[in-house]
């Protein structure tokens, strides 16, 4: 074999490079452009995960807003607090407090709690599946379809389907906002992780509409209205929605809410704990009615 | 006159986006506002005009006189990407707006298959040098004819009242196909 066949490639391409290589490193240095090193020195500081949840396009993009001054240094979502304060340090001013804040999807429609109207069996996707002119196979066309829209669309595996509903996992949640975009029924709120109190229906539907489809609609009912001593709860269009500037995190919606679409914690822990006590207080109520059974019928048979 | 013609050619009738389906991503990626398409267009002829001379040298004096012709397509990519390489720096320092515009498509130009498509034609039909340079002019010419063209279509199109499935990007894909339909027009009008 002529050696020739293989080293005139080998030469002739590797040459080609060689040269283009050169002549771009002259036409760097010639077409240098200064930049602000501030830039760099910003981005240092960002997540890097380039999620877009700032609205720019990229952390690298985030990164020179804010050097240029069009964006705050507390810009970011992901990086919260402790990144604005290493940006604030850079560019020489103090960083505004950041309220760290998680997505929450509000519809508790799981397979047992909500009706279908029929097994969807197509793309696994919930805006394609919303796009059907049934808005999908869920009773309830306001409840979230289960099919993972936005467990796609997250970048940091905080979301989950469950029971044929998502949830989010509030520990990796960064609040980038994406599954907010990524969800046609519009059922993913950016709400502050301090606050526990949230409500998890979305319907905008009828009491009776709503009664009809799932058993943990909100019906508009405005007993939460009623009942909150911050005005935080208010019911428009058939929904309850909380305000968060003003909530107070006290639970007495949770508490007072007939449906149980309304959810805290602290007085959920308590309901189990009743549900737990009445439970106890009934099984003792049968095991003292069975144990006196037998004493009654005794003397029957005697 | 035939130099006039071959140009002609490039432009409406062997229209590289219209006709021949190349460069079909920037054409549908930049194309929502007349003014960054107009960038496009500047660069793309920029590139195209520049890589149908280089290649041409390149296969003339090293690829036919080696006889390796067929390294063609690593030697034109190679010419391609140095060569969008280079106007990203140019344009990086003289004008930074425009570059903010193109934006990531830019750098799309290496991959661009108009352009690879225009060395090779020019390659396959045995061009000399002015009718090369002046194919790959035309064809690029013809790709910022098409892409602004669009561009301002698009840009009425979205004040249209659109059935929700149609928006976006799909309207912008049936406007293509007509458009396309249009230029089908041209077909026959030069025969080289």
């Amino acid at each position: 074999m002529d050696i020739t066949s293989i080293l005139y490639p080998v030469l002739s391409v590797g040459g080609l490079g060689l040269v283009f290589g050169a002549g771009l490193g002259y036409a760097g240095k010639v077409f240098a452009v200064e930049e602000d090193p501030r830039i760099g020195e910003v981005q240092a500081c960002l997540p890097g995960a380039n999620c877009g949840g700032c609205g720019f396009p990229g952390c690298g993009g985030l990164a020179s807003a804010i050097v240029a001054g069009t964006a705050p240094v507390n810009g970011c979502p992901v990086g919260g607090a402790a990144a604005a304060a290493k940006i604030a340090e850079v560019m020489g001013v103090a960083a505004g407090e950041t309220e760290k804040m998680v997505a929450h999807v509000s519809c508790k429609g799981t397979c047992t709690n909500a009706k279908s109207k029929y097994e969807y069996v197509g793309i696994s996707d919930c805006t394609m599946a919303s796009q059907l002119a049934s808005g999908g196979a869920k009773g309830c066309s306001y409840g979230c379809l289960g099919l993972g829209s936005c467990v796609k669309a997250c970048a940091f595996g905080a979301l989950q389907v469950v029971d044929g509903v998502a949830v989010v996992d509030e520990e990796k949640c960064v609040a980038c906002g994406k599954c907010v975009k990524a969800c046609p029924k519009h059922l993913i709120v950016l709400k502050p992780e301090s606050k526990k109190t949230v409500v998890n229906c979305s319907s905008k539907d009828a009491g009776k509409t709503v009664i009809a489809n799932c058993s943990v609609g909100c019906i508009g009912c405005k007993i939460c209205e009623k009942n909150c001593k911050f005005d935080a709860i208010h019911v428009e269009n058939n929904i309850a929605t909380i305000d968060y500037s003003k909530c107070k995190d006290c639970g007495l919606c949770a508490m007072k809410c007939p449906k149980n679409v309304i959810f805290n914690p602290r007085i959920e822990a308590m309901k189990a704990k009743k549900a737990e006590e009445e439970a106890a207080a009934k099984a003792a109520e049968a095991a003292k009615a069975a144990e006196e059974a037998p004493k009654a019928e005794e003397p029957k048979a005697e | 006159m035939s130099y006039v013609l071959l140009v002609l050619a490039a432009i409406f009738v062997n229209n590289y986006v219209l006709s021949q389906f190349l460069g079909i991503c920037p054409f549908l990626g930049v194309s929502k506002k007349v003014e960054t398409a107009a960038g496009m267009g500047a660069a793309v002829i920029f590139v195209m005009t520049l890589a149908s001379a280089v290649t041409y040298f390149i296969y003339q004096l090293i690829l036919v006189n080696l006889g390796i012709e067929y390294l063609y397509n690593i030697a034109f990519i190679l010419v391609i990407a140095a060569l969008v390489q280079l106007v990203e720096m140019f344009l990086k320092k003289s004008s930074p707006s425009l570059y903010q515009a193109l934006g990531v498509y830019l750098p799309l130009i290496t991959t661009n298959c108009a352009v690879l498509g225009v060395a090779v034609t020019n390659m396959q039909r045995g061009y000399n040098f002015l009718q090369s340079v002046l194919n790959g002019f035309g064809g690029a010419v013809g790709f910022a004819l098409a892409i602004i063209l669009f561009a301002g279509v698009r840009e009425k199109i979205q004040y249209n009242n659109m059935p929700k499935a149609f928006e976006g990007f799909p309207t912008a894909l049936v406007a293509a196909g007509l458009m396309s339909i249009a230029f089908l027009g041209f077909q026959g009008l030069i025969t080289l």
